[in-house]
Order: structure tokens, then sequence, then C-alpha cells
């Protein structure tokens, strides 16, 4: 939708729609690079994820003020209103996405001398490749304004949260062996919490995405993947 | 703003955003409430009246075609916004709706325009009334070259015979609802083209209201008033909405957001939407509607 009589108003949008893009690519790569270098031991690798959030936190202030700014000019209404707070919303999920990635690098950092069982982290990989997928399906779903997609993110966060319920499980058998294992696994549950959290980004996000082109909100209880016994991560640490 | 699905969900809300079956079946439809859903279920809201009724309106300038199958309500207590275009026909069918076409030779209405139960187009309705009953406040300010008592008192005057003190608390009254008291209270007498130009609309407002009308139609209130005037102009909708129906034409969007719980969006002479306020500005059904009200009509 970019055919305003006002020229300048739809380059305003375009902006906004480019920064948000821009962010996305910055969070997934955060993400990509943070569990790289958990997995791989990588600290050099760590050390720039970390330093390439402020970045992030930038574009989502420089967004945040556009937006006002464009409000409080042209006074948008309908789906160019929608299409401004979805920018707000958006940008402030992407941010909390890199928060989590460099989270997730200092973790790295912390524990890549004493994580001596490399299979520990095999849950957490395909946690990973699942988050991955949905944090890019939701931009691409944003860049497209495609309902569908949106909502296929939203539904499969469901696997996400199962593959964390088995991540938990394997963590607690490794830390129930042996008693040095205790303190690198309980990073590793904070990064498996971490990439959950990214997945309930996307899924916000992608709520958000179906707002844009529908002007209809999702309902609030989205599916899960949780059994009872992998509420406890989220109570206990 | 995102509360319109909730609308959508509500059957009641959604026969109001459905032209057709609004006209049809209003007098169960409830108030927009949507924002309140937790409310909602506690306190029902009042059923929503329907006091005017437009059916397959037809409008002629002439042999030209203006209005084009018109059918639409307005609620009892309720202000609707007509938007749209120059030319779209909005002025138009709020001048039918107190036959202010009449004064003009040619133009003619056909349809129903139907006012508490009674078709307001039958030929024998008795026209003095009927605009006593549905006033119009106008885009321009036109006081009249009298003081400011008198420009409140004249319509009074033409319809009552009242005592002196009791004329004198009517146009209070009146200049109390249409917001302007205040100003003028200590200069009553003075010229009503002393006064600058949103104090004479508010006069305006105070001199239709005096009336007692049940409808009030305004045509672009606030086109010629700065936003200090606008906002007290707004304000003074709100208040009169208690006792009255009010029908407004604007061009200003964020207006017709802010005023109104209906709009009603038209182009080339024909209803394209009509449905809750806060629906048409926030997700639009029609895609016209969309363009208009974001600015991409070309």
């Amino acid at each position: 939708m970019s055919d305003h009589i006002v020229k300048a108003y739809d380059q305003e949008l375009e902006i906004l729609g480019r920064k948000i893009a821009e962010m996305g690519g910055i969070a997934e790569k955060m993400l990509s690079d943070a569990m790289d270098a958990l997995v791989g031991f990588d600290t050099r690798l760590a050390q720039m994820t970390v330093e390439s959030d402020p970045r992030l936190d930038l574009l989502q202030r420089d967004i945040e003020e556009q937006a006002v700014l464009t409000i409080a000019r042209r006074q948008p209404m309908a789906v160019d209103l929608r299409e401004i707070i979805a920018t707000i919303r958006i940008s402030g999920d992407l941010e909390r996405v890199g928060d989590l990635a460099k989270n997730i690098a200092k973790r790295a950092i912390k524990i890549h001398s004493e994580m001596n069982i490399p299979r520990a982290t095999i849950g957490l990989r395909s946690m990973h490749e699942s988050a991955a997928i949905l944090l890019k399906d939701v931009l691409d779903a944003y860049a497209q304004r495609d309902a569908e997609r949106a909502r296929g993110v939203w539904t499969h966060d469901a696997d996400l949260d199962a593959l964390e319920d088995s991540v938990f499980r394997d963590l607690l058998t490794f830390m129930m062996e042996d008693p040095r294992n205790i303190s690198f696994c309980t990073h590793l549950l904070f990064v498996s919490k971490n990439i959950e959290r990214i997945g309930d980004h996307a899924t916000n996000i992608a709520e958000t995405v179906v707002y844009v082109v529908t002007g209809e909100t999702l309902p609030m209880d989205r599916p899960k993947g949780r059994t009872t016994l992998t509420e406890a991560p989220t109570t206990v640490f | 703003m995102t509360t319109t699905s909730n609308q959508q969900d509500d059957a009641n809300g959604h026969a109001a955003e459905n032209p057709a079956t609004a006209v049809q079946a209003t007098d169960h439809v409830q108030s927009q409430s949507a924002e309140k859903p937790i409310l909602q279920a506690v306190i029902q809201p009042a059923p929503l009246k329907q006091k005017v009724a437009v059916r397959d309106l037809n409008f002629y300038y002439g042999d030209s075609l203006a209005l084009k199958s018109i059918s639409l309500s307005l609620y009892a207590h309720k202000a609707t916004a007509f938007i749209g275009p120059s030319g779209c026909g909005k002025s138009t069918l709020l001048r039918v709706l107190n036959r202010m076409y009449d004064l003009y030779p040619n133009q003619r209405a056909e349809g129903e325009v139907i006012l508490d139960g009674v078709n307001i187009l039958r030929p024998e309705q008795d026209l003095n009334l009927l605009r006593a009953r549905v006033g119009m406040v106008f885009q321009k300010p036109t006081p009249f070259p009298m003081s400011i008592h008198d420009n409140v008192a004249f319509g009074i005057k033409l319809y009552q015979k009242l005592p002196k003190a009791e004329l004198r608390d009517r146009v209070e009254a009146a200049l109390i609802q249409a917001a302007l008291w205040g100003e003028v209270k200590d200069k009553l007498n003075a010229s009503g083209l002393s006064l600058s130009g949103g104090q004479q609309q508010r006069l305006c407002i105070a001199r239709t209201v005096a009336l007692q009308p049940e409808v009030i139609l305004l045509d672009e209130p606030c086109s010629a008033l700065d936003p200090i005037s606008t906002a007290k102009i707004e304000e003074t909708i709100d208040e009169l909405k208690e006792n009255y129906t009010i029908a407004i034409v604007t061009h200003n969007m964020q207006q017709a957001a802010r005023v109104s719980e209906y709009a009603v969006f038209m182009y080339l002479g024909e209803l394209i939407e009509f449905g809750v306020t806060a629906q048409i500005f926030t997700s639009p059904e029609k895609k016209q509607t969309q363009n208009y009200i974001t600015g991409r009509f070309g």
C-alpha cells in the first residue's frame, strides 16, 4: 500500500519498514552468532555479538521517534495507523530478541572453559534451529504482509515450547550425574529459556503482522507445547 | 483501536456495522461499547433507538442524480459523521433531512426519510414544524445583525409567545448548552456580529438548540475555526448528544473520529460504507473508504 497523494508520507512509511527489516537482519544474525559461539566455544564471536547489540537499540529508538513524528505529522488512519503502531511494537520485540541473543553470547563467554560435555548443547541447537525458522518466517511474513504465514508462526511456537521441555530434562540428567556439571548446565538452562523467549517474541510479531493486514487481533490463548513439568523452569529459574 | 474485532464478535454490534441490516433491525442494536467488553457483560447498555431512517433515497438537482438509493439510520443521542470528497452528496443528504432543498425549484427527493415513524418527505409535511424539530448549523457562521440575546430569542419568538423572563431563561439555557454563556453573559446586548468566528458559530448552535429540536444537522461547523474554537464546538457536540441526535458533515477525518459514534462514507452520490466510527477509522471494510481516509484518493 504505497500510493498516498502526499509522496513524502509514502517515503516515511517505507523508511520505517526498511528499518524494521534491518533490525530483523541484525537480530537474526545475533542469534545465530551467539549460538555458534556457544556451541563452538568461540569467545571472539561471542564478544562481537555482544558488541552489535547497541546498534539494535539505536535502531529501535530511531523507529520509535520516526513513528511518533509521523503520527504527529500525518494523523494516520486505518491501515496506515496499524502499520505505524506495528513498527513500534515489532521494533520493541526485535530489540528484546537482540538482548536475549546478547545474553546467550555472554553465557558462552562465561562457560566456554568449563563445559566438558559437548552433547549438552544438542538439544539447544535444535531449539535454535526451530527459533531461527520462526524468526525468519515472521520477518518474511512482515515484509510480504502475509497474514497466513504469520498465523503459521503463531501456531508453530508450540514446537519450541516442547523442545524446551526435553532440553530441561536432559540438562537435569547431566546435573544429577555429576555435581561439577551444575554450573554450566544452569547457564545452558538460561540459554534454553532465552531461546524460548525469542520464540515468544516471534509470535508477538506474528500477532502484529496479522493485525496490520487484517485489523484483527488473534485470540489471547495461543497453542502451547508444554507439559506440566516444563512449567518448572519458568518458576525455578 | 485494537477492539474492532470484539465488535465483530458481538452479534448486535455487527448489525450496526452493516448498513442494510442496520436500517431494518436497529431497535435492538447495542451501543458501541466494545472498548469495555468486561463492563458490557455486567451492565447491559440501553438499546439503541433509531431516530431517523433514510430509505432508498434518490435526490435530483434538475435532471442530475445527486444521491443514489441511500439507506441509513441516525440513532438517538448519537452523533453520525458524514465523510467523503467534495461533491459526494453529504451536504445534499443533510439538506434533505430537514427539507432545506424545498426552498429551491428543480430539486426533488424520492424515497423515504422517516423521523420517529413519520415520512417527512410526504407533501403534507409542515416544513416550519419540521425545521423546528430538525435544526441546522451551516459552514459559515450566520448570526443575524442584532444583539446576542435577540439572535437566540429570534427563533423562539417565531414559534412561541413567551413572557420576557421566561424567554430570557430559554436564551440563557441555549447559550449554556452551546458553551457560549460564560463568554457572553455580560454583553447580551452587544451585536452578534461583534463576536469572534468561533463564538459566532457557537451562537448559531445556541440559536438552533434554543428551539429545542430533536435532531441537529451540522454542515462543516468548524471549517473556518481555529483549533481552540474547534475544540469548544466539539465539546459542545459531546454535551448536545445527551439531548439530541446529531448528524455532522466534516472534511476533517480526525474530527469525525473524535465526535461521532457512527460514520458514513459517501462517494459520487453513493453510500459506500456505514458503520461504527471506531471500525471505520481503524479497519474499514471497503477499499474505497480506506483509500479516502488514509489520503490515497487520487
